[in-house]
């Protein structure tokens, strides 16, 4: 599962140096982006909406003009070797984009030939297959439902069997069910050795599927760490505290920034972050002590990318 | 090169013309033979003949043309505007085809299948007045190049526009007024000196008098000044196209 930050563009399959976007109209929706993207990572790009998440996507992929700035895949230029670049990408937008009156097995093949590649029915077959969608293939596309429409898009994507794959907030709007088909889809592809770029505003997702996080806002990468060793660092822990006889208040003695009572009076959480010099752990021991409550039992709690992202993005400001 | 990806658009678009065969193909025809019918048959009795050529006769070059004007521009129009509309351009922006093999399978479909039409038009035509054909082989010529650079013409205006509305306003506001008065229906001989020379700023009158003198071997301007201004318009188209696709006019941001 963990994979190493590559340390240079030779190891990456994907090479983004200062990346700027700024739109017709003035806004600037990426500022000067660095990233390296390893081989066989599932990366998630996170940020709120407006961040420039599809900005960047739209970037490399050929949708979106960069104001300056160089992107390589597998060491080619997307603009001086798209052909090259592009035969190994594959995009499933945000938006939901199809022609309602092709059927599913010709937009697929559809996908494949605008790749150049040729027909492949057996591949073609095991992809439809995979995203449960082999039994639809002879029905029109405004024949299906929301979900099965969004996978067909993954299976266009998949198409020409491209080596590095995006998706662009792929889960928004879908079933619990759908959710789960698509990670299996994600996991297999990556045992396959394919590289899964996928962007996010849920931070629980990220925080299931990615190797690595990158935290983008207002146009800015923010932060690029390993989920693990982002969730370490950067978590908030929560103490637990069982008590051995209820408490009716909080005693001033102990009152300090993060300790609250649980309402039966039975526990005492308290709220630290990991990462400072002084957790005040050892100050709320004593001061329990010295006040007499004694301590039946203790659990901590690593708290959820969520928490960190809400910290990161409200602290900076 | 990926001109298998090419080949793909001109199947796909070929494929859509196929589902709308009704719009596509009866509804020109039909109403292309109407022209015939009504100005051929029934009025052209009673007219003139011009530059002794029966009118019913003297009318089919130019009604084909503006057919085959019409739908090559709406056609190729439609063909690029459709995705642009929908949203699924994505994926001709981002698979590894250039711009010249995206405009080779969308301006291909679209004039293959004005030349279809102008196939079943002329056979039509043919039910209903007495034609003959001097030049096949110029007449062939005129009717690619028409096809091909009046697809390419639509083609800009596809990617131009923003909304239906634009969509059809061109065909409807310039290229109709400028075939009906480009001489289809009479010879740019009976016209008033002044007006001669203000019609020869349109550039459908080449084409039209081109594509008559392959029928009959008459012109009203020179056949090489026509074969010329087909050739500067395409050029002209051309030139557009690939200058819309290096800047990513109104398809990338
Ligand atoms: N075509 C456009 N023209 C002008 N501004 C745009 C355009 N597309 C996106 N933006 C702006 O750029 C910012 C980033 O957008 P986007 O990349 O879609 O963010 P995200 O995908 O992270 O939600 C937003 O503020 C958005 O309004
Ligand atoms: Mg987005």
């Amino acid at each position: 599962m963990t994979h190493e930050t590559p340390s240079g563009s030779a190891a990456a399959v994907l090479s983004i140096k200062g990346v700027s976007k700024t739109y017709a109209g003035g806004f600037t929706a990426l500022k000067s982006v660095d990233l390296d993207i390893a081989k066989g990572e599932i990366f998630a790009l996170l940020g709120p909406n407006g961040a420039g998440k599809t900005t960047l996507i739209g970037i490399i992929c050929g949708l979106v003009n960069a104001s300056s700035g160089s992107v390589e895949v597998f060491g080619h230029d997307i603009k001086g070797d798209f052909r090259l670049t592009r035969a190994r990408i594959g995009l499933v937008p945000q938006e939901m984009s199809i022609d309602m009156f092709t059927k599913v097995k010709d937009a697929v093949a559809y996908s494949r030939g605008l790749f150049g590649k040729p027909a492949d029915p057996a591949y073609v077959e095991q992809v439809l297959r995979d995203l449960s969608l082999w039994d639809k293939r002879n029905e029109q596309m405004r024949a299906l439902s929301g979900g099965m429409k969004r996978r067909v898009m993954i299976a266009k994507a998949l198409s020409h069997d491209p080596d590095i794959l995006f998706l662009d907030e792929p889960t928004a709007g879908v079933d619990v069910e759908l959710r789960q088909g698509m990670w299996q889809v994600v996991e297999k592809l990556r045992q396959r050795g394919k590289t899964i770029i996928l962007t996010t505003h849920y931070i629980q997702e990220a925080e299931e599927m990615a190797d690595r996080v990158g935290v983008i806002r207002q146009g800015e990468i923010v932060l690029v760490e390993e989920t693990a060793t982002l969730m370490a660092k950067m978590g908030r822990k929560k103490l637990t505290l069982q008590l051995a006889e209820p408490l009716q208040a909080l005693p001033e003695a102990l009152a300090v920034d993060g300790l609250s009572l649980a309402e039966d009076g039975y526990a005492l959480h308290f709220d630290y972050d990991t990462q400072s010099d002084r957790t005040g752990i050892t100050t709320l021991l004593s001061n329990l002590n010295a006040a007499g409550v004694s301590v039946r039992d203790l659990e901590t709690q690593q708290s959820s990318l969520e928490e960190i992202f809400v910290d990161l993005v409200g602290g900076a400001s | 090169m990926n001109w298998r990806g090419a080949l793909t658009i001109y199947k796909a678009e070929m494929a859509r013309t196929g589902r709308t065969l009704m719009q596509s193909v009866l509804a020109p025809v039909i109403s292309t033979s109407l022209y015939f019918v009504v100005f051929g048959a029934a009025i052209g009795s009673r007219m003139e003949s011009i530059d002794g050529i029966g009118y019913g006769a003297f009318i089919v070059p130019g009604l084909v043309m503006m057919m085959i004007l019409m739908q090559s521009v709406s056609n190729a129009a439609i063909g690029i505007y459709f995705p642009k509309f929908n949203g699924t351009v994505y994926e001709l922006l981002s698979a590894p085809i250039s711009a010249l093999e995206i405009v080779t399978g969308f301006v291909g479909a679209a004039a293959t299948k004005s030349l279809i039409l102008g196939a079943l038009v002329m056979t039509t035509a043919a039910f209903f007045v007495p034609m003959e054909i001097q030049h096949p082989l110029a007449m062939l010529a005129f009717l690619i190049m028409t096809s091909v650079t009046f697809s390419l013409f639509g083609f800009i205006i596809g990617i131009w526009a923003d909304n239906f509305e634009q969509l059809n306003i061109v065909p409807m506001l310039i290229v109709t007024p400028l075939t009906f008065l480009g001489g289809s229906f009479y010879s740019i001989s009976v016209l008033p000196p002044f007006w001669q020379t203000v019609t020869l700023f349109n550039p459908v009158v080449y084409l039209i008098s081109g594509f008559r003198w392959s029928f009959y071997g008459v012109s009203d301007v020179d056949i090489g000044i026509s074969l010329a201004a087909i050739a500067g318009f395409f050029a002209l188209c051309l030139f557009i196209v690939w200058r819309m696709f290096k800047t990513g006019y109104r398809l990338k941001t």
